[in-house]
């Protein structure tokens, strides 16, 4: 049985090929220099220099972070490349006209998109090596007047929008990897929806990170005003290589009053092999600021892959009566390791959290939660509900939970569970004895341990989380 | 029923198991027929869980020697969802809890990749949403309970009904009870016997494992097996039983010593 549940696990990962692209790659290395070379490779304004120069000089003077529950050589920041876009052969007016390669990529992976846009109505801004090459829908959703495109562009065209609200949620400075990412960043998405538009489809960035050893810095900016509100979907996964590959990813989003964010991830990327060499380390910074009264940021994520994940989505729940969520399923196998929860920041009053996180450890990885809840004294009668529910796959992982809490109102209502549960023998043999072999028992058990969780994802997601934890579990329990 | 035109279903020849390297059995020999009902009775550590275990193919239990044929064929080496496909069913004495996983989505998978290894029907959520709760009804089960996870806090009683109920759904060939009456109250007890009763036909057949006579008023069994130390040691019709519950699992032994003595 146990034999079983290892092959389950053990599959080789699915995505792992090297699209042959022209790449367009920096020399190594980081320095003022490279600095400049990327903001006027992207002919930005004087003042966005300024600003990812103020980020690069806090990060000198930063450490990296060692207090995660995390593993792993040290990263020499000065053998990283900073900047590679593909070369566009023309001007791209439609589909038609993207590199056939990088369509065949996204096929590989799964992702016909000029399909799944049209058929799902999915507008897809696909983030391929760091530049957007092809932007789907655009028009519809203008036509609403919702902004949708890749945060270079959004520089170009929009940038007093830009600038009124990059950093505003991650300050430059506010930790070693959001300072890199904002001296480094080349490109993410941005997505702006006016006073009181819904917006009218789920929005889908797909990341996928191609050249080797080219370190990858999204970034990410949302702005939902009053009244507004949007679903937005992120994706990703990545061809395999053996030496390590650095994500430092930042993420903000901004809620006014009455709007409402809901913020989605299935991550799936290179994971390392079974014996941990390789595999993406995904240091990422993710942020909601729940600024207005009555605003909501929902995040929801599904981790199944990078060799460790480094994340904490959190909420900043300002205004009044603001609402924040967290619903995450993290699974981790073989060597991998991840240290993920959130933070839940009440400053104002009424405002209430939801975490519900769900570790899954499987091999000889080692999962931890890692969760703040803090009630400032201005936060009247706020209210957490934290669970944190752990499952074992065998007798070789690990899974942990670091919750603090910080309360300084006294009406405040915070509440906590936690459990840890194993798939046992005696559990798949009752399976069995009804004809039912472990691979699916093994997937029944989890996508029950995970429904509340999948339960919060737009149902194309849900459907293709449900597939990619069978996928990662399959043959795994003994 | 005892009937002329059976046909051997399960034949045991010289079974011997282990668990932990430990020898549970240690040369049973029994032979089942279609429309047979056959009691297995025996003391606690006597065997007779193990033994339905070790039919079933649980993978804590290896066979050392010995033959199991199921329908003439040799199923030792067959894996449990095989064995259960073919038609081997084991109905829990203490079913395990399966938390987050809904009772009916349990209970469709199952039914469904038995019907599809057998080459027969497979049933859509609305088909057998219909299908299960007629079932459901010969055990006056409430329909709340395809909602629940499987077997999460249910009382005694309602595990043991859906084991009965899952028996209705699979159509086993061959049914073992382990201990299926323990902790039911008179009720409940009947309601599962009467379950039981209605399931059972002439292509079928039933072993009851159990410790007391009670269960044996209500499924009437063809024969009686009394297991001591990991073998079948006493063969008779039902009245072993009621002998048995009259004057305790010692009363074989003073038997045999008289028997013994007579010979």
């Amino acid at each position: 049985m146990s034999a079983v549940l290892q092959n389950l696990v053990n599959q080789p990962y699915k995505h792992g090929f090297v699209t042959d692209i022209e790449a367009d790659i920096a020399p190594k290395g980081l320095n003022e220099d490279i600095i400049r070379l990327i903001s006027s490779k992207k002919s930005e304004p004087e003042w966005l220099l300024a600003f990812r120069l103020e980020a690069y000089r806090k990060w000198l003077d930063m450490a990296e972070p060692a207090w995660q529950n995390v593993k792993y050589p040290k990263i020499n920041f000065q053998d990283i490349s900073y900047y590679s876009a593909p070369k566009p052969k023309k001007k791209l007016a439609s589909m038609d006209e993207v590199d056939p390669e990088l369509l065949r990529t996204f096929e590989k992976l799964g992702v016909p998109m000029h399909e799944r846009a049209a058929l799902a109505g999915v507008a897809v801004d696909v983030i391929f090596d760091s530049v957007s090459v092809a932007t789907t829908y655009k028009e519809k959703l203008a036509e609403v007047g919702i902004i949708f495109c890749s945060i270079s562009e959004a520089v170009q065209k929009y940038p007093e929008l830009i600038r009124q609200y990059l950093g505003t949620v991650v300050p430059p400075g506010d930790n070693y990897y959001a300072a890199l990412n904002s001296a480094v960043f080349t490109d993410g998405s941005f997505c702006f929806i006016p006073k009181g538009v819904k917006c009218p489809m789920d929005l889908s960035t797909y990341f996928r990170i191609n050249t080797e050893e080219s370190g990858q810095f999204e970034r990410t900016l949302i702005i939902a005003e009053e009244g507004a509100s949007v679903s937005y979907l992120e994706g990703c996964t990545a061809p395999r290589f053996d030496t390590n590959q650095l994500h430092a990813a930042v993420v903000e989003l901004v809620a006014l009053d009455d709007a409402d964010i809901k913020y989605s991830t299935v991550q799936n990327w290179y994971a390392g092999d079974e014996n941990g060499i390789g595999g993406i380390y995904n240091f990422v910074t993710k942020r909601g600021l729940a600024k207005g009264r009555n605003s909501r940021i929902s995040w929801t994520q599904v981790e199944t892959g990078s060799a460790i994940t480094w994340k904490y989505p959190s909420c900043i729940l300002r205004g009044e009566n603001s609402v924040g969520e967290f619903y995450s399923v993290a699974v981790t196998n073989h060597h991998q390791q991840a240290d993920t929860g959130t933070k839940m920041i009440h400053i104002g009053p009424n405002t209430r959290s939801t975490i519900v996180s769900k570790g899954i450890s499987a091999g000889q990885s080692n999962s931890s939660y890692r969760g703040l809840v803090r009630i400032a004294p201005t936060a009247r009668n706020a209210r957490n509900y934290s669970q944190c529910d752990s499952m074992l796959i065998g007798s070789h992982c690990g899974a942990h939970t670091f919750p603090y809490i910080q309360v300084q109102n006294e009406s405040a209502q915070v509440e906590h569970e936690a459990s840890t549960s194993r798939i046992g023998e005696d559990q798949l043999f009752y399976f069995a004895q009804r004809g039912i072999g472990a691979e699916e028992a093994v997937s029944m058990i989890i996508n029950g341990f995970c429904k509340e969780v999948f339960q919060q994802l737009p149902l194309e997601f849900a459907v293709e989380a449900t597939k990619l934890l069978s996928f990662k579990l399959e043959g795994s329990v003994g | 029923m005892i009937d002329a035109n059976s046909k051997t279903l399960l034949e045991v020849h010289d079974l011997h198991a282990t668990v932990g390297g430990i020898e549970i059995l240690k040369g049973v020999n029994l032979t089942v027929r279609t429309g047979e009902i056959h009691a297995i009775m025996g003391l606690n550590g006597s065997g007779k869980s193990t033994f339905s275990k070790v039919l079933a193919g649980h993978p804590s239990y290896e066979i050392t020697r010995g033959t199991v044929l199921f329908d003439g064929q040799d199923i030792s080496a067959l894996a449990p969802e095989e064995r259960a496909q073919a038609g081997v069913f084991l109905a829990f004495q203490y079913p395990v809890e399966i938390p987050g996983v809904a009772n009916n989505q349990f209970l469709r998978l199952a039914y469904n990749t038995v019907q599809g290894k057998r080459g027969k029907e497979e049933l859509d959520p609305l088909e057998f949403d219909d299908f299960v709760r007629e079932k459901m009804k010969l055990l006056k089960m409430s329909p709340d309970f395809l909602d629940r996870s499987v077997n999460e806090g249910f009382s005694g009683g309602e595990k043991k009904r859906n084991e009965i109920l899952q028996m209705a759904l699979l159509e086993p060939r061959l049914a073992l009870l382990d201990e299926t009456d323990s902790g039911l109250d008179i009720d409940a007890l009947r309601i599962v016997a009467n379950g039981v009763n209605q399931l059972a036909n002439k292509d079928n057949a039933l072993i009851l494992v159990t410790h007391y006579q009670r269960l044996l008023d209500y499924i009437v069994p063809d024969y009686v097996h009394v297991m001591e130390a990991g073998r079948i040691i006493r063969t008779s019709g039902k009245e072993l039983a009621q002998e048995l519950e009259t004057h305790g699992y010692d009363w074989i032994h003073a038997s045999d010593r008289v028997a013994g003595a007579q010979s």
